[in-house]
């Protein structure tokens, strides 16, 4: 599956929903506790990961893998847990900044 | 990603938390995502393709704004305080798209495609037939068409896409990140980067919007103790003008954390007066432009804390525009193309995903990324960024550059001064001579010879205006620019 900007993905078992900030510079299997995830559609969530380990992915917040610059961010939350190829991705750095607007 | 995602994710994280207020109309997250929709698919039967807006701030405007980004269309909003000479060739350069309008009829459009913007808060404004919303919208579409405000000629429409607007929300606000009483008070207009910005902003961090439809300093001030407003942003002449109104009192607004100001060069002497009037309340100074997705560098409540307190140095950074946000790279550069170094004045070059710097017809973006701004400017050893001025306004008076802004600023420090305005006009001698147009307060009197033995004490006697002007008032856009060309007009005829 190409993973292209603004692309919309989902994972097949758990709610976890996300959206393609910035695509890989190369082919990736993204996962969310070992499921690959799809192309966003309606026949989901499914029945949830037997075994979700760490935070789960948290809504809001952009999920970067340094390896490939694959950046997503998590559109609807849940238990699952991101990898690409395997490499579990971390949240990416929040910014904190006074309100300007 | 679509604009309209961040409205989405807000939707379905704050649910019935209240997104939007205008007068006695308000509407919760959920309520304004429904309305959205309902309009997105509207607008695709209609066959339009783009949404214009025309009217002042209210719950309409976010409506229409994610509706254009649900359906992947174009936003487009214009200056409901232009002259029919003025609107209608830009209503007539979007012919095709449907023109939201707080008053009818609007100059050059379709009355078939025109729809009072009330219409948009129906539950019946919805498509009649089955339409489907596009699920992808291509983060390289144009989000949002703004026309610059011109303060230098004819308006230019900027190109914002999708992904410049996201990058900005997404790299700078933490998403749902307000506490539910947080709300945010929001009067610039909507044609307005800052109006722009405001909205997405302040919606992706789940605040609650408050809108004024037009700016009143006593209006402004009551509305931020009625609704415990939070936030708030300003342009500096909105500001001055709640300054005035205070008449020294204390602001009396607890609930107020932050001010934030922008949109134009603040006075020292403005700011100085409010950071007393509204203690308690931080202040930041935001700097950017249409072409940047608003802000990109930001002066915080510490700096001028700090300035307030005493501090030699912060007084000096209070007039600058603070420090670039991450992700965001600044260059200044010599006419000739060189690199400058720290302290060095120049024009200023931003670089940022954010950044569009393109227009309807190009873009300005150089080889490697690079913005010009045509802001002069500089960057202190500590990264601060200075602001001088437009690089068209710079005076060039016998070879030497001269920041209109830089005299401007010593002008207004004198007590009888309320605002001045400084250009450049030709000279045979030395190429442009300096002149100033000067507006007396009620204060006190100044002569011409005072004011100009005032600047030399200030500044160098290069830099003294050989000719100084009183007037009535200064001509100003909306949002308060200051239009130079009127001031050069006026005393070159």
């Amino acid at each position: 599956m190409e993973i292209k900007a603004g692309s919309r993905l989902a994972c097949p078992d758990c709610t976890v929903e996300l959206v393609v900030v910035k695509p890989p510079s190369g082919p990736v299997t993204l996962t969310c506790s070992g499921t690959a995830v799809v192309e966003a559609t309606a026949d989901r969530p499914g029945a949830g990961h037997a075994a979700a380990e760490g935070d789960g992915t948290l809504v809001g917040k952009r999920y970067a893998d340094e390896e490939t610059g694959l950046e997503v961010l998590c559109a609807k939350p849940g238990p699952g847990q991101l990898a690409a190829d395997g490499r579990v991705i971390e949240v990416k750095g929040a910014k904190p900044l006074p309100s300007s607007d | 990603m679509n604009l309209s995602l961040l409205l989405e994710m807000a939707s379905s994280a704050l649910d019935d938390r209240t997104a939007v207020v205008s007068g006695d109309v308000s509407l919760t997250y959920a309520e304004l995502d429904a309305a959205a929709r309902r309009a997105a698919g509207r607008f695709l039967e209609m066959g339009a393709t783009g949404v214009v807006f025309c009217g002042t701030n209210d719950v309409s405007f976010p409506i229409a704004l994610f509706a254009a980004g649900y359906a992947g269309l174009p936003f487009i909003p214009l200056n409901y305080r232009l002259g029919v000479e003025q609107l209608q060739p830009l209503v007539e350069a979007n012919a095709g798209a449907v023109v939201i309008a707080e008053v009818q009829p609007v100059p050059g459009a379709d009355p078939a495609f025109t729809i009072d913007r009330d219409d948009l808060l129906d539950p019946a404004f919805v498509a009649t037939t089955d339409v489907e919303l596009p699920g992808f919208v291509d983060p390289d579409d144009v989000a949002v068409l703004l026309y610059t405000s011109g303060t230098s000629g004819t308006p230019k429409a900027a190109l914002l896409r999708h992904r410049h607007l996201t990058a900005y929300v997404i790299g700078t606000v933490e998403f749902a990140g307000a506490e539910p009483e947080q709300a945010a008070l929001v009067t610039v207009p909507p044609y307005h980067i800052a109006g722009m910005a405001n909205l997405l902003s302040n919606m992706y961090a789940g605040r609650r919007i408050v809108y004024l439809d037009a700016f009143d300093a006593e209006i402004w001030i009551e509305t931020i103790r009625r609704e415990g407003v939070t936030q708030a942003m300003v342009v500096p002449t909105m500001l001055a003008r709640v300054v005035m109104h205070l008449e020294g009192e204390p602001a009396n607004v607890p609930t107020l954390r932050t001010l934030s100001y922008g949109g134009a060069r603040m006075p020292l002497p403005v700011l100085e007066k409010a950071l007393v009037m509204f203690e308690g309340t931080g202040f930041v100074n935001a700097y950017g432009l249409t072409e940047t997705s608003s802000t990109i560098a930001l002066l915080g409540p510490d700096d001028h804390a700090a300035a307030f307190a005493g501090d030699p140095v912060a007084k000096v950074r209070l007039g600058s525009v603070g420090k670039l946000l991450p992700g965001i790279e600044a260059e200044v550069r010599h006419e000739d193309g060189s690199i400058l170094a720290v302290g060095e004045a120049g024009l200023v070059f931003l670089r940022g995903e954010q950044i569009s710097g393109e227009y309807d017809g190009g873009s300005v973006i150089d080889a490697e990324g690079w913005f010009p701004t045509r802001d002069r400017g500089w960057i202190d050893e500590h990264d601060y960024l200075f602001i001088e001025g437009r690089a068209d306004d710079t005076i060039i008076r016998g070879g030497e550059n001269i920041a209109p802004a830089e005299i401007e600023d010593v002008l207004r420090r004198h007590p009888a001064v309320t605002d001045a305005a400084v250009v450049g006009l030709p000279d045979d001698e030395w190429g442009q001579s300096i002149a100033a147009v000067v507006v007396l307060g009620t204060a006190g009197s100044a002569t011409v010879d005072e004011l100009q033995s005032f600047c030399r004490e200030h500044l160098r006697g290069s830099k003294t205006p050989e000719r100084i002007e009183f007037r009535d008032e200064l001509p100003h856009t909306p949002t308060g620019k200051l239009l130079r060309r009127e001031v050069l007009a006026d005393l070159t005829t």
